[in-house]
């Protein structure tokens, strides 16, 4: 039989990848799922207001991209940006209570969904800008390149975003001065209701990369292997100095863009279709198939997710709100000159 | 009940007739686009262009990829070579993308160019808060652009006049650009049938009164007209001015009831330093009116921060009827 560490049939993550933190993966890919199920369950409730925008769907893309990162990395995140946070290891509880608008949230209830944040983990934010964490996300790699920490950024954005001017000039500055950054398009086939045929010259935004002179590949972004492979490939290429990369993982997202989405520029073939491709389903089958974990441990490891954010919930509904009298504060820094 | 009457009774949301003044631009004017980010069968972010795609189809009602610089630019480029583009900002927010092609090219090019061409351009811009969306989609920036010669910028608060404003605009030949307070798409009031005009630069007098003047925009205007309403049987005859534009302003109607009541109060969401406010008062202390002033101006704006998520945050940073019926009394009563 052969070594599961060398055999190239067996698939990139199995090899490299420690049985614990495959295990890991599959039970955050496990805690996005139940943070948007239960992101959504509050919003039903009214307990949230303003919009919100889930990511079911697209789990494996946000935790197969983080995989090789350590606290040190940074990452840019987008209005679809609660599973990269879950990925980068943010606290559970204080993701919920940020979306309550509660003090203890990790904005203290001033940024909402669209701006968790997180950076004593290297996720310098959500953004409700298309497009806005990309030079961000250059600059970050520029700091790490001048100050010398060998930290690795990855910049996560969505197809609709590569339409952006901030897209093109951000990839061409990264790669002009070789930075540290990783380019993650997650291609879920739409910005809002308008699809790539329909907004892009090109067929796959990884041909993108070839303009700016950087290596682009496409993958199956349900696939957790595949995404792991690609991202970490360019994640150490970037880490030898090389410069920058364009990974395009193709995912799907099951729910409508936001709570006012009427779904009515796709068809309910297509959906019923991808979620036929559910990525936490492969994932387990993944584990599974080699051993790594039985049915049941699967089972398992779902259930303490659904606590976790059972608990999170409690945590953030139980939260005090911010002080009216504080609405100004954090603007400036507190002490500096104004 | 005669048609007369009937016409006079239909209401329509602001949504509504800012829908019908573009259907009725695109039915009689073949030079009329819109362009904006899912206008076609999303039917817009806040369902404003709602079906005209189906109507028009996909050449005239056109999704642009989301790139804001880019379309503005192109909405200009085709405003000055014969079409008559309404562009969409799927939030004001996102103009601060635009802002090059708004500041730089499409307000200045006819001067630059020594008035040898025009730039017949409207623009659209969801605006403000009270909806949960937080710092980047909830400002109020309506003042970034009022500051720029060359472009005309209005407020309609009523379906009525968002209606009017939208076909004068169109008549225009300049660019105007146009802020819808989000709060009011879904409000309800009276629109006439058919082509009218309701013309930019003028403001309208919502309520008379004698004791205090009150110039409000957008929102505004309907928390001025409520405070009002509480404030007349208390003895304080309020006068609410609605500006509806904040450039070019129209300080006829501002001076006279402020020379008639003596008492000024501003009420605007921007952020109140270097705001719309600012201007109105400056307008009043340079004026003959001053002299008719028997106490400060008080202006009433937006907080000195973003936009806060935490809706009671978010309510607390914009001026609400409490607000301004504690101003009021204050300067009726001579406490300010
Ligand atoms: C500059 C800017 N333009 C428009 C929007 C409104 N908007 C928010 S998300 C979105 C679609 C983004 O599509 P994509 O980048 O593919 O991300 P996805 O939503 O599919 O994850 C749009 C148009 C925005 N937030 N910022
Ligand atoms: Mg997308």
């Amino acid at each position: 039989m052969a070594d599961a560490a060398t055999d190239t049939n067996t698939p990139y993550a199995i090899r490299t990848y420690s049985p614990q933190r495959l295990k890991d993966a599959l039970h955050k890919m496990f805690l996005i799922r139940k943070f948007e199920e239960g992101a959504e369950d509050s919003y039903t409730r009214g307990l949230i207001h303003g919009t919100m925008h889930l990511s079911i769907g697209q789990e494996a893309s946000a935790v197969g991209s983080c995989m090789s990162l350590s606290d040190e990395d940074k990452i840019t995140s987008t209005h679809r940006g609660h599973g990269h946070c879950v990925a980068k290891d943010a606290d559970l509880g204080k993701m919920f209570a940020e979306f309550f608008g509660k003090e203890t949230g990790y904005c203290k209830g001033r940024g909402g969904s669209m701006h968790i944040a997180d950076p004593s983990r290297g996720n310098l934010g959500a953004n409700g800008i298309v497009g806005g964490g990309l030079p961000i996300a250059v600059g970050a790699a520029l700091s790490a390149k001048r100050l010398g920490t060998g930290a690795v950024t990855v910049c996560f954005f969505g197809d609709g975003a590569n339409n952006e001017g901030a897209f093109h000039e951000s990839l061409n500055m990264a790669a002009v001065w070789k930075l540290p950054v990783v380019f993650v398009c997650e291609n879920n086939r739409y910005g809002m209701s308008t699809s790539t045929a329909r907004s892009t010259a090109v067929k796959q935004i990884a041909e993108r990369a070839a303009a700016y002179s950087m290596p682009g590949v496409t993958v199956d972004g349900n696939d957790f292997s595949a995404v792991t492979e690609a991202v970490d490939a360019a994640v150490a290429r970037a880490r030898r100095g090389e410069g920058p990369s364009l990974v395009e993982n193709m995912t799907y997202r099951w729910r409508g863009h936001s709570k006012s989405d009427r779904n009515r520029y796709r068809t309910k073939e297509e959906i019923a279709e991808w979620m036929e491709r559910d990525p936490i389903v492969a994932m387990s089958k993944l584990l599974v198939d080699h051993k790594i974990l039985t049915e049941a441990e699967v089972g398992a490891l779902e259930e303490d997710a659904a606590r976790i954010i059972r608990e999170a919930i409690d945590f953030a509904a139980a939260s005090p709100d911010p002080k009216i009298e504080e609405a100004t504060r954090d603007v400036y820094t507190e002490g500096a000159a104004a | 009940m005669n048609a007369q009457t009937r016409t006079e009774m239909r209401e329509l949301s602001y949504a509504e007739a800012i829908r019908e003044a573009m259907d009725i631009a695109l039915a009689s004017d073949d030079r009329v686009i819109l362009m904006g980010e899912d206008i076609g069968v999303y039917g817009g972010a806040f369902q404003v262009t709602g079906d005209l795609v189906e109507k028009y189809g996909t050449d005239r009602v056109m999704d642009t990829p989301i790139s804001e610089l880019g379309g503005a630019g192109v909405a200009v480029g085709a405003a000055l070579t014969g079409l008559k583009p309404i562009f969409e900002f799927q939030f004001s927010d996102f103009a601060a993308l635009a802002m090059e092609q708004i500041v730089n090219q499409a307000a200045k090019v006819r001067y630059m160019l020594g008035g040898s061409v025009s730039v017949p351009l409207v623009m659209r811009f969801p605006a403000g808060s009270g909806t949960g969306a937080a710092a980047q989609h909830s400002q109020s920036i309506e003042a970034w652009l009022g500051h720029v010669p060359g472009l005309k910028v209005v407020q309609p608060s009523t379906p009525e006049d968002v209606k009017g404003m939208l076909l004068a605009a169109l008549e225009d030949p300049d660019p105007v650009m146009i802020f819808e307070h989000k709060i009011l798409y879904k409000m309800k009031g009276h629109v006439p049938e058919g082509h009218y005009t309701t013309p930019i630069g003028k403001a309208a007098i919502r309520r008379a009164g004698k004791d205090l003047t009150i110039v409000a925009t957008s929102l505004m205007v309907h928390k001025a007209l409520a405070a009002a309403e509480t404030l007349g049987p208390e003895g304080i005859d309020v006068e609410v001015i609605d500006l509806r534009t904040i450039r070019p302003m129209d300080r006829e109607t501002v001076l006279a009831s402020v020379r008639k009541t003596g008492r000024l109060i501003c009420v605007y969401e921007g952020v109140k330093t270097l705001g719309v406010g600012a201007e109105i008062s400056a307008m009043v202390a340079e004026s003959d009116a001053f002299d008719f002033l028997d106490a400060p101006i008080v202006r009433l704006g937006g907080a000195e921060c973003p936009i806060p998520y935490n809706p009671e945050l978010e309510k607390a940073v914009v001026p609400q009827v409490p607000d301004i019926l504690d101003a009021a009394r204050n300067l009726a009563e001579g406490r300010i």
